[in-house]
């Protein structure tokens, strides 16, 4: 079983977000990761492929720095990293992300199954995943929360707020999983060490295939227009109890509706 | 004025005199304590209970039980990288420090350096991973810094060991699967590998500490204990195997009081951030400045004197001497620069909310365990004068 699980290299949430001047997400000078997400993802190729045989491949579209995230998979225990890195991906939205990781997969081999998070945690979309499921001619199976792979076929079920869908496809597919499939690993000692000989490939667009003009910023469906900083938080309304606290707290939380 | 504020980090640019390697390693560390440590301490150190072998199973997973022994299971890195590892475990809690320390520097230390192939075949390997705890005995009631004279016996009956005695203020001693026990031979003092369950070993909990409240600390008893010949660890005799052994958990000590020291200012110098007094933050009062350039020039010190011990030791080149140098020093100012933070903190700093009296407390043990400051003091002034002082 060959797995390639797609997985991207996020600001940190917790560091401070800022822009480029093109209005683009700033990736290149803030503290980055791979996307929390993406690691249920990776958790859920190891799972099968420790359970089996078979080699789990991380790949990445993103820049210099995005090696980071590939370290991540690698430590955590993936066996080899892509990472596709080319100044003119930059600015691009989530059909030419799809694009670029679908001729790389194609490029990678023909897994049995190709795995991604539930979303990325900067951009949240989860639209890349159709897209990319659409490029490969792929069945798709998205959100789930549980995974099994057996018998040539992909079964998964992908809770709604309702109802949930047990849903099943056959090999090779691409499957999305949220965050409820497992427990990440947190990289061991021996996972750090080993991950420092796995071999990590860097591709360009030329090495894909892929028309500089068909990504980035000038191809992209939508534009960023402008961005504000959210403005600072206000200190909240101190009511002093003269009897009539209760009556006074009633009131702040209907005219916040949440009562 | 308001500038960005630094890191201590920074401010001492220590990251430079790191490895990519070492890095990787610290910031696993720190991950482990933030995700297994930090949420509980506070709860583990107010009850005094511990989940010592959960814990110590997942510090096997991650690698860090023996980290810097080879074989065996062992991670087999350097002793700087080992250094840094026990830096973030002690920001957490000295306790769980000492924990490591046990297992890997005092017990598998010891059974890696001195023991048969069989010993280190049967333990090493499970102690690595965390299945089995081993624990380390030599200071007893009546002898701390005079080991020499210790009262436990191993006697010769045929080919069997039969060891009496007591050992005191032992980590881990209730939950260990192994103790390290050296005793007085009719020769010289010798290092037994005892697994706990055999008959005639005990080993009560010592409660009621105001210390290392989130670590395990028991008393041995040793009844009558029989053991076979193979128990006997083969390769040292002496007083110089359990100091050899000490000597290990000491440096250990060297970074890990500095990662004690560094949670405390830390905590202070954020606290001091958001408190306001009068009118302004209280970080922004002369008086704090000054304790807070004091302590971060102490940690600075503390921390580079710690990683070039590191890198002597790891071109094994470095002397007990120089170990006491780090252990006497960074002990010492560590347990200072928690009580100056406590000030900060002022009434807040001696609850559980904040981390700081807890890492106060918890190195008044640090400060006298595995050779007190004065014990340091002589070794350095034996080195200094070439006399000796001890008594």
């Amino acid at each position: 079983m060959n797995i390639v699980v797609c997985v991207k290299y996020v600001p940190d949430a917790q560091g401070d977000r800022t822009f480029n001047e093109d209005n683009t997400t700033d990736r290149a000078n803030v503290d980055g990761l791979l996307s929390e997400l993406d690691e249920y993802a990776v958790e859920a190729a190891l799972k099968i492929v420790e359970a089996g045989e078979g080699e789990v491949t991380v790949v990445t579209v993103g820049p210099e720095q995005a090696a980071d995230a590939l370290k991540k998979a690698l430590q955590m225990g993936a066996d080899k990293a892509v990472h596709v890195s080319d100044e003119a991906i930059h600015g691009s939205d989530a059909v030419a992300t799809s694009l670029v990781l679908a001729e790389a997969v194609k490029k990678i081999g023909s897994p049995d199954l190709v795995l991604t998070g539930l979303s990325s945690t900067d951009g949240t979309m989860s639209v890349v995943p159709a897209m990319l499921a659409e490029r490969l001619g792929l069945p798709q199976v998205t959100q789930v929360s549980t995974l099994e792979v057996a018998d040539g076929t992909v079964k998964g079920r992908r809770d709604g707020d309702a109802v949930s869908e047990s849903l099943e496809a056959s090999l090779p597919a691409l499957v999305s999983v949220t965050d409820q499939i497992n427990e990440p690993r947190y990289p061991s000692f021996k996972g750090i060490m080993a991950a420092k000989k796995k071999p990590v490939e860097t591709w360009s667009l030329a090495d894909l295939g892929v028309d500089a003009g068909q990504v980035g910023l000038d191809a992209a469906w939508t534009k960023v227009e402008s961005f504000a900083q959210r403005p600072p938080r206000e200190q909240g309304e101190i009511v002093t109890d003269e009897g009539d606290g209760g009556t006074k707290l009633a009131e702040f939380l209907a005219a916040q509706k949440f009562v | 004025m308001r500038g960005m504020p630094q890191s201590l980090e920074q401010l001492f640019a220590l990251d430079g005199l790191i490895q990519d390697d070492e890095r990787e390693i610290a910031k696993a560390v720190r991950h482990f304590v933030d995700e297994r440590v930090r949420p509980h301490i506070a709860e583990w150190f107010d009850t005094g209970e511990v989940p010592a072998r959960e814990l110590t199973k997942e510090l096997g997973e991650l690698g860090v039980l023996g980290m810097h022994l080879d074989g065996y299971g062992c991670a087999g890195l350097s002793a700087t990288t080992y250094g840094l590892a026990c830096q973030e475990l002690e920001a957490g809690d000295s306790g769980i420090r000492s924990l490591v320390s046990v297992q890997g520097s005092l017990a598998m230390y010891s059974i890696h350096a001195y023991g048969s192939e069989e010993q280190k075949q049967e333990w090493l390997p499970r102690m690595a991973a965390g299945d089995a705890i081993g624990c380390f005995g030599l200071t007893e009631p009546d002898f701390g810094s005079n080991p020499g004279g210790m009262r436990t016996r191993a006697k010769k009956d045929g080919e069997d060991w039969v060891l009496n005695g007591t050992k005191m203020w032992i980590t881990n001693g209730t939950v260990a699967d192994v103790a390290v026990v050296w005793a007085q031979t009719d020769e010289k003092v010798r290092g037994f590998v005892v697994p706990t369950d055999t008959p005639g070993f005990s080993a009560p909990e010592i409660k009621r500490k105001m210390s290392l409240r989130a670590s395990v600390t028991a008393e041995l008893v040793l009844e009558d204990v029989r053991l076979p010949a193979s128990a006997v660890l083969p390769e040292v005799q002496g007083l110089r195997g359990p100091l050899g052994a000490l000597s290990e958990a000491r440096f250990g000590i060297i970074f890990g009081a500095m990662g004690a020291a560094r949670d405390c200012l830390e905590t202070a110098i954020s606290y001091a951030q958001d408190r306001q007094v009068f009118d302004k933050s209280l970080a922004s009062y002369q008086l704090t400045q000054a304790k807070l350039a004091d302590m971060a020039l102490e940690l600075g010190k503390g921390q580079l004197l710690a990683l070039h011990l590191g890198r002597l030791k790891d071109s094994g080149t470095i002397t007990p001497e120089q170990v006491s140098v780090g252990k006497l020093n960074n002990t010492r100012e560590a347990i200072a620069i928690a009580r100056q933070c406590r000030t900060i903190l002022a009434a807040n700093g001696i609850t559980l909310e904040y981390p700081v009296i807890r890492h106060a407390n918890n190195l008044e043990s640090v400060l006298t365990y595995e050779g007190t400051s004065e014990v340091h003091q002589l070794v350095i002034g034996k080195a200094l004068t070439g006399a000796e002082a001890f008594r």
